[in-house]
């Protein structure tokens, strides 16, 4: 059904950290290569080896250059999959029932036999969370992992989002976010997390954590345009080739 | 958005078809026999032609069917309902008309309702977009149901109503361009909202995600007709309304007529695919783009 239930209160979802994300792409990735393996239809490419390659992704990392109005700009990676909203407008668009917002822990899912692609979910999704896979004709997305999380023929560390697992540098959070206690709700409230367009009414689980201030400008030092990239009293052999290249015609002194 | 020969053909088709089932829904033409036959096979062509088309873009439409149990929530659902109700009824009352010259007056009506209704469900499935601001505004279905009602009513040869309907459409188009050419701007997303960074300063999109194209950028940003917009608005407003107004107004001539129902689908047309390649996704915002 396509009605979403009322709130659960296990909601479960991811925590992104801004501030450590590093713009590795290894995320991207291992959620490729797990969710083309297992659930559900593979995750196409098409032209993979030209210059048009395209491709079905669940999650892809931006990144964007922020400049304040005093000092250097940042430049921040952005990793954007489904946020598993509450109010989840893509669910209630659906017009055969695929898409659905499971009652007990919040999952947003497509159940693909159901699926007819007519990408309408998708239009009605403001992140881009949902791409409609150009070989199966089935709207694809984030389905948070949900064949590792419960999986007990999978070790303890490994019943986690395979993006979480694989970044190295624990910029990603899995967890409870319906649970004040949980560790990512907690982080959230240390670090002050945001909802991603919080005006589009969609009331997402997942949320990112904002950068750290900078508290100091790097130096430069001032003599540093003055500096010589060559040392000019160079012994021996380098000595000599830089002397011998700065006799012939043409060469730098 | 991606502006889809498929859904464009549908939208601007259906319309006319429903239009046209409207007006012999209610009885502003009651034709018999052969005439009905001609009348009803015209505005079938047009509206289930339109509704065949849309079904191309889909990327299952062997499990078509299992779009008509989600009415509760989905207007694509409504939609669905609606037209295939509407054909039946008017099917029946048609045929009355071709083989027993009978006019079932109620049944009629019911069915022009439905018309009214498919329209307003297929206009809602662009309205209902919060993620297309210059979708989402009551323009959009008052729109939808007079370029319907107007094109029916030219096709169904209602010469006056065609008249004032085409006259409120155009006006209504001009004032949907103009209004919703700021939606976007005023609708409160942006790049800052989008990333939650606007707190530091002003962002940017630094690098996309990936080297190429993909499905989201290929169905939901679409630059490249909207630097021409301004002359597609001028072309639209003028083949859509301006040009069949003034071929009704001339002493009436079948040439005339026909000439004015060919310049209004062609000025529809072109709206409609204004209508999509104009719209702005906010997703786009995530690219640095519109």
């Amino acid at each position: 059904m396509t009605q979403l239930p009322p709130p659960s209160s296990k909601k479960l979802g991811l925590v992104i950290d801004l501030d450590t994300c590093v713009g590795c792409h290894a995320c991207v990735i291992s959620c490729k290569g797990w969710n083309t393996e297992n659930y559900g239809a593979p995750l196409s490419d098409q032209n993979a080896y030209s210059g048009a390659a395209s491709g079905t992704f669940l999650n892809r990392v931006h990144s964007y250059e922020v400049q304040p109005d005093q000092g250097a700009a940042q430049l921040i990676h952005f990793p954007k999959s489904c946020l598993h909203c509450e109010d989840a407008p893509c669910v209630t668009v659906c017009p055969t029932g695929a898409s659905y917002k499971r009652s007990e822990d919040g999952i947003v899912l497509v159940n693909e036999s159901d699926c007819i692609g007519c990408g309408l979910c998708a239009w009605a999704c403001p992140y881009g969370a949902r791409e409609l896979d150009a070989k199966e004709g089935v709207m694809k997305k984030c389905t948070l992992c949900v064949d590792r999380i419960y999986n007990e023929n999978l070790p303890e560390e490994d019943r986690q989002p395979a993006c979480v697992r694989t970044c190295p540098a624990g910029a990603r959070h899995f967890g409870d976010l319906g649970d004040e206690n949980s560790d990512v709700s907690k982080l959230v409230a240390e670090r002050g997390g945001f909802d991603l367009m919080p005006e589009q009414g969609t009331k997402p689980v997942n949320k990112y954590l904002p950068p750290r201030p900078k508290d100091e400008m790097p130096e430069f030092d001032v003599l540093a345009p003055y500096l010589e990239p060559v040392a000019s009293d160079g012994k021996g052999f380098v000595g000599w080739l830089d002397k011998a290249l700065s006799a012939l015609p043409g060469g730098a002194k | 958005m991606h502006p889809a020969p498929s859904v464009i053909i549908f939208t601007t088709f259906s319309g006319i078809g429903f239009g046209l089932l409207f007006w012999l829904g209610i009885g502003a033409l009651v034709p018999t026999g052969l005439s009905a036959l001609i009348w009803f096979a015209i505005a079938y062509a047009a509206a289930v032609g339109g509704l065949l088309a849309s079904t191309f873009h889909l990327g299952h439409p062997e499990r078509a069917v299992k779009a008509f149990s989600q009415w509760q929530t989905s207007w694509l659902s409504r939609e669905g309902i609606c037209a295939v109700i509407t054909l039946l009824i008017m099917a029946l009352y048609g045929a009355g008309l071709v083989f027993a010259g009978a006019h079932f007056a109620i049944l009629g009506w019911i069915g022009a309702i439905g018309a009214l209704g498919t329209v307003f469900t297929t206009s809602m499935i662009y309205a209902q977009l919060k993620t297309v601001p210059r979708w989402k505004h009551w323009t959009t279905p008052a729109l939808f149901l007079t370029l319907s009602l107007g094109g029916g009513a030219l096709l169904g040869g209602q010469i006056i109503e065609a008249l004032i309907l085409l006259v409120v459409a155009g006006a209504l188009q001009f004032y949907a361009w103009m209004s919703g050419d700021t939606r976007l701007a005023e609708s409160g997303t942006n790049m800052a909202t989008a990333t939650g960074l606007g707190h530091i300063g002003q962002v940017r999109a630094f690098e996309p995600p990936h080297t190429g194209t993909n499905y989201l950028m290929r169905e939901f940003i679409h630059q490249v007709g909207r630097k021409h917009a301004q002359q597609l608005r001028m072309i639209a407003l003028g083949l859509g309304f301006a040009l069949p107004v003034v071929l009704l107004l001339l002493p009436f001539s079948h040439i005339f007529a026909a000439l004015a129902v060919l310049s209004h689908i062609a000025g529809v047309l072109a709206l409609r695919w204004l209508f999509f390649a104009e719209a702005e996704h906010v997703v786009g915002l995530y690219y640095g783009k519109r």
